[in-house]
């Protein structure tokens, strides 16, 4: 299933095979070294390092302010848009520094983003999901109409979908658009997927769904998610990184974060006496 | 205590339901305005168009629209080929420079210099653009009266309108738009072209209808470029002859024009009915054009963003 539109993602396989030669373990999708990021003079994160392993679901915590957007927003250069932005430090993406080795476009394509708030196109549900792919130039019908349906599934809202593929998709719910946004990250063949606080803004219903969504994805794909819900980070993330005014304090096992945290301010915010 | 402490609480109670009530009623007040206002103007517009074209075919007779001299055929055509023309300039450039003050100009002084100056070209005297024109296009090019400078002028005049509203639509759209679609590996330019522009077609469509408006009245700007003869063999094949319909490079008096002309320096007897069946045919044109353009709007946006019934 994985290549229907492996010749347009050509680089994207080569770019795969690479890992295999390299000399770090397989498991690390990511490996982030000492990376300092600065708002003009205004330091948002300090010498992070951390590796996030291929396949997981890594979240990140912490209080508002203390850099875990700005981290995840990293990952796939959307702070470039920034013009203030300024980073030291490197990111390699399967051994390759995203800012140096990788075309930025390339690099979004491979590593996917869900937002805040459910951010559809006003166009119609299916050329939501075709766009990505219409963006790296797959025009064929046949081929688009393979992607839509496939993406829809993936992301569990086929069903409420088939019959209103050429409405607008800003008639859907707001759990629905935020379905079809991940849908239409996974239509463009992403590796990663990055979610920054996807469920805030949803309803518990939809919040459910997005997270039984999030489980069954993470077969396939690495996912770094960014929650301010610690229910929500113990129930679906495998690792859990604890942020703090632009320090990465504690990263760990899920398991290990939530019932024996090394650190007292990590257990602090856990428990909820601040934050 | 308690007394007096009730006597406050219930002076407090009466003084707010006092302030409820007075909001109330100015809410009723300023609705009852405001229905007034949207009245007034719908009446002063019925009555105005009703007044303009009933007195424009009240003498009519088929012999005014004659396509030669005597009638206002070949003004009619000469109107609609120059609102053509001058969008056919104008769109696209208006079009580019709306997308480039909205997203790639960078903030500073340049950029407040070039906004600064298409407010300013936006609110020339037309006059003044028409003088303009006759120097530039006319006399500087060693060229006679022709529809193609007179189509260059009105758009000095309508390209703002474009440009503004263009770069206005693009600046009033959701982040997320842009941000979804850099953060699925999107060009910039792809960007603009799948996400951005098709969003604010019908905004920019008003923009179009309101170029095209000042392109269908004008007249000051166009006195001295597009001229005031007009002289067209409708058998003519060749295009560069100087009385093709379609040669741009020919004198073609519009029908604002001619109303002009009409009412100052027309010796014809009938050169009023003439005026008033101008203003007429003009009224409508300018109608029709603003709600075929409309109905192609929201055509195309639907096509776009999916019928939502």
């Amino acid at each position: 299933m994985r290549e229907y539109i492996g010749d347009v993602m050509g680089e994207s396989n080569v770019h795969s095979l690479d890992t295999s030669t390299a000399v770090h373990s397989i498991q690390d999708k990511f490996i982030v070294d000492k990376l300092d990021l600065y708002y003009g003079t205004f330091k948002a994160l300090k010498e992070i390092s951390m590796n996030i392993k291929e396949s997981e679901v890594t979240a990140l915590i912490g209080p508002s302010g203390c850099g875990k957007s700005t981290f995840l927003k990293t990952l796939n250069r959307m702070n470039d848009l920034d013009s203030t932005v300024r980073i030291e430090g490197s990111v390699l993406l399967d051994n390759k520094n995203i800012f140096t080795e990788i075309d930025v476009i390339n690099l979004r394509q491979w590593v996917g983003m869900v937002f805040q708030q459910p951010n559809p196109f006003p166009k119609s549900i299916y050329d939501n999901i075709a766009y990505g792919p219409r963006v790296q130039g797959i025009t064929k019908k046949a081929e688009l109409d393979i992607i839509v349906e496939r993406s829809l599934r993936q992301a569990a809202i086929w069903d409420e979908a088939k019959d209103r593929l050429h409405k607008s998709a800003l008639g859907m719910s707001g759990g629905q658009q935020q379905r079809l946004c991940i849908a239409r990250t996974l239509a463009t063949k992403p590796d990663v997927i990055l979610m920054d606080e996807p469920t805030s803004a949803l309803d518990p219903i939809s919040t459910l769904k997005i997270e039984e969504l999030v489980l069954e994805l993470k077969k396939d794909y690495t996912i770094v998610i960014v929650t301010h819900n610690m229910q929500q980070a113990s129930r679906i993330s495998d690792k859990t990184a604890f942020f703090l005014l632009g320090d990465l304090i504690e990263y760990n096992t899920t398991e290990e974060i939530f019932t024996n945290p090394k650190n007292p301010k990590t257990e602090e915010y856990i428990t909820g006496r601040f934050g | 205590m308690p007394n007096k402490d009730n006597q406050v609480l219930q002076d407090t109670t009466k003084a707010i339901n006092a302030t409820i009530l007075r909001a109330k009623l100015l809410d009723t007040i300023m609705t009852g305005v405001f229905y007034v206002v949207a009245l007034f103007f719908l009446v002063l517009l019925i009555v105005f168009a009703t007044y303009i074209i009933v007195k424009g075919f009240m003498d009519f007779d088929i012999s005014m629209m004659a396509f030669d001299h005597r009638g206002i055929g070949n003004q009619l055509f000469n109107t609609v080929y120059l609102v053509i023309l001058a969008l056919l300039i104008s769109v696209p450039l208006g079009l580019l420079s709306g997308i480039y003050m909205a997203e790639y100009a960078k903030p500073g002084r340049v950029t407040k210099i070039i906004r600064i100056s298409i407010e300013t070209l936006s609110s020339l005297p037309s006059i003044v653009v028409g003088l303009f024109g006759y120097l530039v296009f006319i006399v500087m090019t060693g060229s006679q009266w022709n529809l193609f400078a007179g189509a260059l002028a009105v758009s000095i005049l309508s390209l703002p309108i474009i440009s503004t509203t263009t770069e206005d639509a693009l600046k009033s759209l959701p982040d997320g738009y842009k941000k979804g679609s850099y953060g699925m590996g999107a060009t910039k330019w792809q960007t603009i072209r799948m996400v951005l522009l098709p969003a604010c077609i019908p905004q920019i469509m008003t923009g179009i209808i309101l170029a095209a408006g000042r392109a269908f009245g004008e007249a000051a700007a166009l006195m001295f470029t597009a001229g005031m003869s007009t002289d067209i063999n409708w058998n003519s094949t060749n295009l560069f002859s100087s009385t093709h319909p379609l040669n741009p490079f020919r004198p073609g008096e519009t029908l604002a024009l001619q109303i002009w002309a009409s009412r100052t320096e027309a010796i014809a007897e009938n050169s009023t009915q003439i005026a008033n069946l101008c203003a007429a045919i003009l009224m409508i044109m300018v109608f029709t054009f603003s709600i075929s353009a409309r109905y192609i709007s929201q055509h195309i946006n639907k096509k776009m963003i999916g019928d939502n019934k």
